[in-house]
């Protein structure tokens, strides 16, 4: 194969990644929102060299559902539900941001070193973007522990659902069933979310999840 | 495509799908709260109809669904406790709205959501393809977050924002657990859909790549764990029991906990079938007794009846995970024995609390006594169940856990050592709690119930038959499914 390919193959899955790394600091709730979407139009390019590279037209299919529902849908609809809230000038405390950087590196070489050695028999390209997949999905974990706010802790979710795409493509020959599924319940998550956010604003004033932990389980007992 | 529609004319199957799929529809669009309670029943019955129709089909493979006596008595035991949830279920919520904690257009939402996760979880029961299993278990998931926050209370969404969270990450996990099997398997059968089907890894488990199967069974055993409630992932469990309905708390222990189980017993006999993989026995023996320990401490000092049978939950489902890690026919059919007996007799008790709830209108353990003078029957009730979950013969769960506790004494007795101080443990937390419901001093509301005992004398009764006496068609089954569990 072309090593040109190789790399332009490995820019994207890398491009991918830098976006979740950039997810962890960001202290705006639009700039989270706009990181994100970018995200999802990197993730579909590199899904759709993956069609052309693997010659697989079906993955064409998860690039456009990848662009249309997390590129251009979901962000569309979050920025309309923060001006709705009027949260969008807000702006989070991220727990310091240096350390999670650093926690953030962590896990990029926690997830290569992780992969690497078990992955051999794999061919390259599948293999480093496995580790990269897996990068993006523990970092989309990270971002769900260190915000403190509902709607960017479900941007974390699914920044996580990114990194699984990413490895479901890297997957040579992963039926399309499986990605329209779970294109199907990332949406259904979504209006979950939609659901809750509404609701957690209705009861209590703000969607800061910190103010959630006061009725956490038994607590409320003391009150 | 082609094997989806080849795979549609085993009727009954087909049926057990079909029918809560058809009835999410219906009962969205009914707005009569007492019309929609009983065409749920209706339907509810109707699937367990084609479920137990299941048993006289043939069994049957394709790509996308599997009929095995594995799955088989999962779904008869799912439709069978989804259909007595729903006739219980119907004489609460007309409760529920008179106290108006919840309105009419919930209902209708809440009887959606109820055929919805029915309906989810038969497909992960009977589906061959891992991306199916997964997918029906996310959907089920995410229908019960939905009804955990119906009531709308901030503890509630607390509850269910927690539940959505953890249930997510769970499930992400075990889906990127799932790619990587696909991955190891398409090495050796080859791409598309063959190499997602579970019964085609299975066979060629012993030729999948030992290093790239163990590390797939960690993401599946934290993401489907996380589902199980097994002990450093359970965190959502207890809240998602005590601010649900009732009825849902009921579903989720007796059901959804079973149905994750099941995943997860799938994937470890696929990596059990590879000699060089990880050791998944031991650590499935560890992560049960954890919960079941760290459960059993728990019991006590809980102040909220429901949360208290919750912790019972991971401690239930922490012997059955123990059961199945020692693996061997014993242990298996002991495990398969604990699965159902817990799910019969927790669905039985959450019922009971339901009523003792709705009586005192407190779930306050503390406002919670003297039952025997005030509701005789439901004391009857309550009490019968709390003896059954703790392992007091004559009851089936007494006979499960007998069975495990001598066959693990004899293959490994310092565990088994554990396994025991956990369960008198959490027996002395339950009687304990039980004593002072039961025959305090009544005080505080004291309603007349008016909802129908029948499903929890139902379920009593059925564990109690078990306890005393099983059928040989029913040993003779458990036993085949035990022995491919290897």
């Amino acid at each position: 194969m072309n090593p040109l390919w190789f790399d332009i193959a490995h820019l994207l899955a890398g491009g991918v990644l830098v976006l979740s790394l950039m997810l962890l600091y960001q202290d705006r709730i639009t700039a989270v929102i706009n990181v994100f979407a970018l995200q999802a139009v990197v993730l579909s390019l590199s899904v759709g060299w993956q069609a052309l590279v693997q010659s697989a037209p079906h993955l064409v299919a998860t690039a456009l559902i990848a662009l249309v529902a997390k590129g251009v849908i979901i962000p569309t609809a979050l920025h309309r539900i923060v001006r709705k809230l009027d949260i969008h000038r807000e702006v989070e405390r991220v727990v310091s941001g240096g350390p999670t950087m650093l926690a953030g590196l962590g896990l990029v070489a926690l997830s290569i070193l992780l992969v690497q050695p078990v992955v051999e028999t794999a061919d390259p390209v599948a293999r480093e973007d496995f580790a990269f997949a897996l990068a993006v999905v523990l970092l989309g974990l990270l971002v769900m522990i260190t915000r403190r706010n509902a709607v960017t802790q479900v941007i974390g979710f699914m920044s996580l659902e990114n990194g699984l795409i990413l490895a479901a493509t890297g997957a040579k020959g992963m039926p399309l069933v499986v990605e329209v599924s779970v294109a199907f319940s990332v949406l259904i998550a979504f209006i979950v979310f939609g659901v809750f956010v509404f609701r957690i604003r209705e009861r209590f004033d703000t969607v800061d999840v910190n103010v959630l932990e006061r009725y956490r389980g038994e607590r409320r007992e003391h009150l | 495509m082609q094997d989806l529609v080849a795979a549609l004319p085993l009727a009954p199957v087909t049926l057990v799908l079909l029918l809560p799929a058809l009835a999410v529809p219906v009962l969205a669009g009914l707005s009569n709260y007492r019309v929609s309670a009983g065409l749920n029943m209706l339907f509810s019955g109707l699937t367990f109809v084609a479920g137990l129709l299941m048993l006289a089909a043939p069994r049957s493979r394709s790509d996308f669904i599997i009929v095995d006596d594995f799955n088989i008595f999962l779904v008869v035991l799912t439709t069978f406790i989804g259909f007595s949830t729903s006739v219980y279920s119907a004489s609460y919520i007309g409760h529920e709205l008179e106290t108006g904690r919840l309105t009419p257009t919930f209902l209708r939402f809440y009887h959606a959501m109820y055929q919805a996760m029915m309906g989810a979880m038969n497909v992960a029961l009977v589906s061959n393809n891992i991306g199916l299993m997964w997918v029906g278990l996310e959907v089920a998931t995410l229908a019960t977050v939905m009804m955990v926050g119906i009531y709308r209370t901030p503890e509630a969404i607390e509850a269910a924002w927690k539940y959505f969270i953890l249930g997510s990450v769970g499930i992400g996990l075990a889906f990127f657990g799932t790619i990587l099997i696909y991955m190891v398997s398409s090495n050796v059968i080859g791409g598309g859909i063959p190499a997602m089907a579970w019964d085609e890894i299975v066979r060629h488990a012993d030729r999948l790549d030992p290093k790239l199967l163990s590390l797939a069974f960690v993401f599946l055993l934290v993401g489907y764990g996380t589902k199980v409630g097994l002990a450093p992932f359970h965190a959502w469990l207890p809240d998602a029991h005590a601010e649900g309905p009732t009825p849902i708390s009921a579903v989720l222990s007796g059901l959804l906990l079973n149905v994750a189980l099941y995943a997860l017993l799938r994937f470890k006999m696929v990596v059990a079938g590879n000699p060089a993989a990880i050791n998944v026995g031991a650590i499935l023996m560890t992560l049960g007794l954890i919960s079941l320990l760290f459960a059993a401490f728990m019991l006590y000092g809980r102040r909220d009846i429901k949360r208290l049978f919750a912790y019972s939950s991971i401690e239930h489902m922490g012997i059955a995970t123990f059961a199945f890690g020692l693996g061997g026919p014993l242990a298996n059919f002991a495990g398969l024995l604990h699965m159902t007996m817990h799910s019969l007799v927790k669905s039985a008790i959450f019922f009971a609390v339901g009523h003792v709830a709705q009586a005192k209108g407190t779930q306050r353990l503390a406002d919670i006594s003297g039952l025997s003078t005030t509701h005789p029957l439901l004391a009857v009730g309550f009490a019968l169940g709390v003896i059954a979950i703790v392992g007091l013969p004559p009851f089936g769960v007494f006979m499960s856990e007998f069975l495990l506790v001598s066959t693990a004494f004899a293959r490994q007795p310092i565990l088994t050592v554990l396994l025991v101080a956990g369960i008198i443990l959490a027996l002395g937390a339950l009687l304990l709690r039980l004593q002072q419901a039961i025959f305090g001093e009544p005080h505080g509301k004291a309603d007349p119930v008016k909802a129908s005992y029948l499903p929890l004398f139902v379920h009593l009764l059925l564990a109690l038959v078990a306890g005393l006496w099983l059928p040989d068609a029913l040993v003779r089954w458990f036993r085949s499914v035990a022995a491919l569990l290897g």
